[in-house]
């Protein structure tokens, strides 16, 4: 692997992304068709000034159950200030058998660490 | 490896798909190998043998069915609870089990099986839960003995978990392993209070340890030399340790802890073998633990009848949530129609 990456393929691997794939929430089938209460992504925030971290997930009818249930199951010792639930099927993830093409580009960049500059070693605030 | 032992394959496969998914499997099983050489993780869309799916799907189900029913011998206590403050303890710590309970059910799921199938599974009563929760819990001093030794003989079992091979298993556990602590620690108090009070209630604290003693011991599963699928687990990286390692560590800690108590535990063959530098306990019955596993202890059809009436109780809260949802559902669209038009 060259540091500039290889120019057969394009540095981003655009093409590996499922540009089809659904963005939104699919509409929630009719109740009587349904066997299941859907699947919910759960994310907490666990104090104010940090990101929300995926949690777990629970199954739930509808948002609000899922919210209130979320609160319920990953937040019984004031591990968050905000939660938010997301129905799995809205979420598109990167397919872990491209694993190695997909994320390549940043391989062979070590330029991009400020570990890679050693000339400067010892010089203050730098 | 057998291509028919394998993920990709299904049935009714040309030769050519048939090559194809053994090219599949080949390559996912070298990428598998390389995990376990790494002591890496394995993750939900993973390839992965067929073997080690079923073996997991298996031990996460059952850890799941075992905090659920587990909630019963502490649920039955919690009107009886000598004061409001241990009534509140004792609600939370069989929420936690509850909680426990779905987050193994949600990392089974990424294997492939259902919510529904599971619960349909321990219904029925097809599914195996732990053997501890199919002895009684009589008396006050049982929600201690309960706490500090199941829960402790818990807790030595499932840290290792924490490594599991396979992710959403190992993070399920973290999470129960954080909250479990409290639980062995309130139920060391329980014991301790009593052992400490009237000559009477120091007996009862007594004769719940000696009652739970041996179920305890037993909660790591059988001898090593009677465990077959111990080996197998143990080179997946699910188990890290054996059964008879973790129980005699478990034993260890407990004869420290049982002179705070000012307690003994029932084993005159209680010993520190010098040579090995571990802790021996005398012998356990196994035929007792093989026919409470069968279905034939002191409460297993007790604890299946209270779970299939807790589910049938709770069918019209279910229904009534899934009707609520589609009534918001159908005027979400009509809202969104009208907007259109």
């Amino acid at each position: 692997m060259t540091p500039h990456g290889n120019p057969e393929v394009p540095a981003s691997s655009a093409t590996e992304i499922n540009r089809s794939a659904e963005k939104v929430s699919p509409a929630v089938e009719p109740v009587e068709t349904r066997n299941a209460w859907g699947l919910w992504e759960v994310f907490v925030r666990s104090s104010r000034g940090l990101s929300h971290v995926h949690a777990g997930s629970l199954h739930a009818p509808d948002a609000a159950m899922a919210l209130r249930n979320a609160r319920d199951l990953y937040t019984r010792r004031n591990e968050g200030v905000s939660i938010w639930v997301v129905p799995a099927d809205a979420i598109a993830a990167s397919d872990p058998d491209s694993k190695g093409s997909f994320f390549e580009s940043p391989q062979g960049k070590d330029y991009r660490h400020a570990t890679y500059y050693t000339k400067s070693e010892g010089v203050k605030h730098l | 490896m057998a291509v028919q032992n394998l993920q990709s394959v299904t049935a009714e496969l040309s030769p050519e798909e048939l090559d194809a998914a053994a090219r599949r499997d080949a390559e996912g099983q070298a990428n598998f190998d390389r995990v376990m050489a790494d002591d890496s993780r394995i993750e939900p869309k993973d390839w992965m043998p067929a073997a080690y799916r079923k073996t997991l799907l298996r031990q996460i189900s059952q850890h799941a069915h075992s905090e659920i029913i587990g909630m019963q011998p502490e649920a039955n206590w919690i009107s009886r609870a000598p004061s409001l403050k241990r009534k509140a303890i004792l609600m939370a710590k069989v929420q936690d089990e509850a909680g426990h309970g779905l987050y193994l059910y949600s990392a089974a799921e990424t294997l492939g099986q259902s919510r529904d199938e599971m619960m349909d599974a321990l219904i029925a009563g097809k599914a195996r839960y732990s053997s501890i929760f199919n002895y009684p819990a009589r008396t006050w001093a049982d929600m201690g003995a309960i706490g500090w030794m199941v829960d402790g003989a818990a807790i030595c079992n499932q840290v290792p978990l924490c490594r599991a091979s396979y992710g959403p298993y190992g993070r399920a556990m973290v999470r129960v392993c954080k909250e479990e602590s409290f639980h062995q620690r309130q139920g060391f108090e329980i014991l301790l209070e009593l052992s400490h009070g009237t000559p009477e209630q120091k007996q009862m604290a007594q004769d719940a340890v000696n009652r739970w003693y041996a179920p305890a011991l037993m909660m790591f599963g059988p001898p090593d030399d009677d465990s077959p699928n111990s080996k197998q687990s143990m080179a997946w990286n699910i188990k890290r340790f054996s059964n008879d390692e973790l129980r005699n560590r478990f034993v260890g800690m407990m004869m420290e802890q049982v002179k705070v108590l000012e307690l003994t535990l029932p084993d005159k063959d209680i010993r520190f073998n010098e040579e090995t530098k571990k802790w021996e306990h005398g012998p356990l019955d196994w035929d007792e633990f093989h026919e409470v596993l069968a279905g034939r202890g002191p409460c297993n059809s007790q604890r299946l009848e209270r779970r299939r009436e807790a589910h049938d109780d709770g069918a019209w809260v279910r229904e009534a949530a899934a009707a609520y949802a589609a009534k918001q559902q159908a005027k979400q669209s009509m809202k969104t129609k009208e907007y259109a038009a």
